[in-house]
């Protein structure tokens, strides 16, 4: 009969210092959670103690008031509208500047980094707050939350556009150069079939961004069905309230389908 | 004798054509639809008033109450628990709803769709209308805003989660079961080793959008700088909206440059 000289015992599959690792992360996530939970008075607990008030309220909202509708649709509209603008503007006003954030076609290095900032920090601001601004600025109507949700989606797509631009193919460039194109030929030779079904995909989504956010500008006054809510909810009328909330997630879903199916067949 | 150069024609479609068409077609109709119906006031916007708005609010955005800076603060630091607590939650309920949705997970076309209709469902509300469902439900505080926050992000972490569980290498978990796992084995070491880098990096990223997001959950009553922002805009007071600005562009900056930093540790 032979022993084994030392049985091997394996220590883990992980090297100790990951362990390690993994552990103090794991304690501070939680610590940190613990913290936020008590200030926040938000522990589990508390949503079972509150369940109660939730069923109430449930049978607050129901059933919804259909006789509401009526009054949605221009406020629903509007809203549309809002977005369809803004995407609009936003898509022609980020062609030069996400032009100007590609590091391949805007080589001198101090505009790149700059314009780069600004955009970082344009899209650090909240949507609500930049309606906040603009409707101080312009008063309340729909026009404050149109450029609200102008400077919201520049931001975005010129980081998506400048993505796409700074990952192209430059090869096509050089060849329709090589055989005597000009500036012109080559951006819409090589440059624009490229980038231009990215270019509709984002514009799309985006459009799906802006639909939902010009859903609520209107809490801060800047138009569109917002402004309804806002009313609704001040008079505790929560009917009303849930027709609004059914008819805006319709609204939503059926846009983001018809914007995927777009984008799917684009890209 | 030179012979006659002719080039091969370009193809053309007929689909490609009628499809062209009627995309055009269809954009003429949204666009001819919005603008004849949308309602601006252009003589408001552009009047006496207007200008006199500028001169008067952009200069208070650069002198921000820098002596509210406490208070302040401190509300940013509730913001941060909120969208902490929250995303956390989020993070953690969107795991089940993933591995419904992963279609190499379970097998079952039914249970996957009732997934996706699940999460499809959560991510169509924007986050702003289920902080008022929440208000209305548990009152105006933190906590309302945590649950918004919490449910808002399971839909987008979810989906994220499953896509990420349908790509992984399903040998590992053949082998494993081959060699006699039981389930949960498989899952420890078979599946979350390849996921959770994955997962962590997701939740972070969405811990990102979440701390932007709950900076506005005040404008409704869900606790946060959101609450400051309302006062300060009732109150006409530019200056400390222009300081609240201040507070939440260096934060935001902050947290995504450090959250950047971690995800590009992780993955």
């Amino acid at each position: 009969m032979s022993k084994h000289p030392s049985s091997f015992t394996p220590k883990g599959l992980y090297p100790a210092k990951t362990k390690w690792i993994t552990t103090i992360s794991l304690l501070v996530v939680l610590g940190f959670y613990l913290l936020s939970s008590f200030k926040t008075d938000s522990f589990i607990v508390n949503f079972f103690v509150k369940l109660p008030n939730v069923f109430g309220l449930i049978s607050d909202f129901f059933p919804p008031d259909w006789s509401y509708v009526s009054s949605i649709w221009p406020k629903l509209f509007e809203t549309i509208h809002i977005a369809i603008i803004a995407t609009t503007v936003a898509v022609i006003i980020s062609i030069p500047f996400s032009l100007l954030t590609a590091n391949n076609v805007t080589t001198n290095s101090w505009l790149y980094q700059g314009m780069r900032f600004i955009l970082n920090i344009i899209r650090t601001v909240p949507d609500i707050v930049l309606a906040v601004v603009f409707v101080g600025l312009f008063g309340i109507g729909a026009f404050s939350g149109i450029v609200a949700l102008i400077v919201f989606a520049v931001g975005i797509l010129v980081k998506l556009m400048s993505e796409v631009i700074e990952t192209i193919d430059m090869n096509p460039t050089e060849a329709i150069r090589a055989s005597g194109g000009n500036t012109l030929q080559t951006i819409s030779f090589a440059i624009v079939p490229q980038v231009l079904p990215q270019f509709i995909s984002f514009s799309l989504y985006v459009f799906e961004i802006n639909i939902r956010a010009s859903l609520v500008l209107g809490l801060v006054g800047a138009g569109g069905i917002g402004q309804l809510l806002n009313t609704q909810i001040n008079f505790m009328n929560y009917p009303a309230v849930s027709t609004i909330i059914i008819i805006v997630f319709a609204v939503v879903v059926v846009i983001d389908y018809i914007s995927s199916k777009l984008r799917e067949g684009l890209v | 004798m030179a012979k006659e150069l002719t080039l091969p024609e370009k193809p053309k479609s007929k689909i490609k054509l009628i499809k062209r068409i009627t995309i055009l077609v269809a954009l003429v109709l949204i666009y001819t639809w919005t603008f004849t119906s949308i309602n601006i006031r252009w003589d408001v916007i552009f009047s006496e008033r207007t200008l006199d708005n500028f001169d008067r609010i952009i200069p208070k955005f650069f002198q921000p109450a820098i002596d509210q800076t406490g208070s302040i603060m401190e509300m940013m630091f509730e913001t941060l628990f909120i969208a902490y607590t929250g995303s956390l939650a989020a993070a953690i309920i969107a795991v089940p709803l993933a591995f419904l949705c992963a279609s190499n997970m379970v097998k079952n076309k039914f249970l996957n769709n009732i997934g996706m209709w699940i999460l499809g469902g959560v991510r169509a509300f924007p986050e702003i209308v289920l902080a008022i469902i929440f208000v209305a439900a548990v009152g105006p505080n933190p906590f309302a805003g945590v649950l918004a926050i919490a449910i808002g992000s399971t839909g987008m972490l979810g989906k994220l989660y499953s896509e990420v569980l349908e790509s992984i290498d399903m040998n590992v978990v053949e082998a494993l079961e081959a060699s006699g796992a039981n389930k949960l084995q498989i899952l420890f070491y078979g599946i979350l080793p390849q996921v959770l880098p994955e997962f962590l990096s997701y939740a972070i990223y969405r811990f990102e959008i979440d701390v932007r997001a709950s900076s506005v959950l005040g404008i409704v009553g869900a606790g946060g700088i959101g609450t400051l922002i309302t006062f300060a805009y009732m109150n006409r007071n530019w200056e400390e909206v222009g300081m609240i600005l201040l507070v939440i562009i260096i934060t935001v900056t902050i947290i995504d440059q450090i959250s950047g930093f971690i995800r590009k540790r992780l993955v």
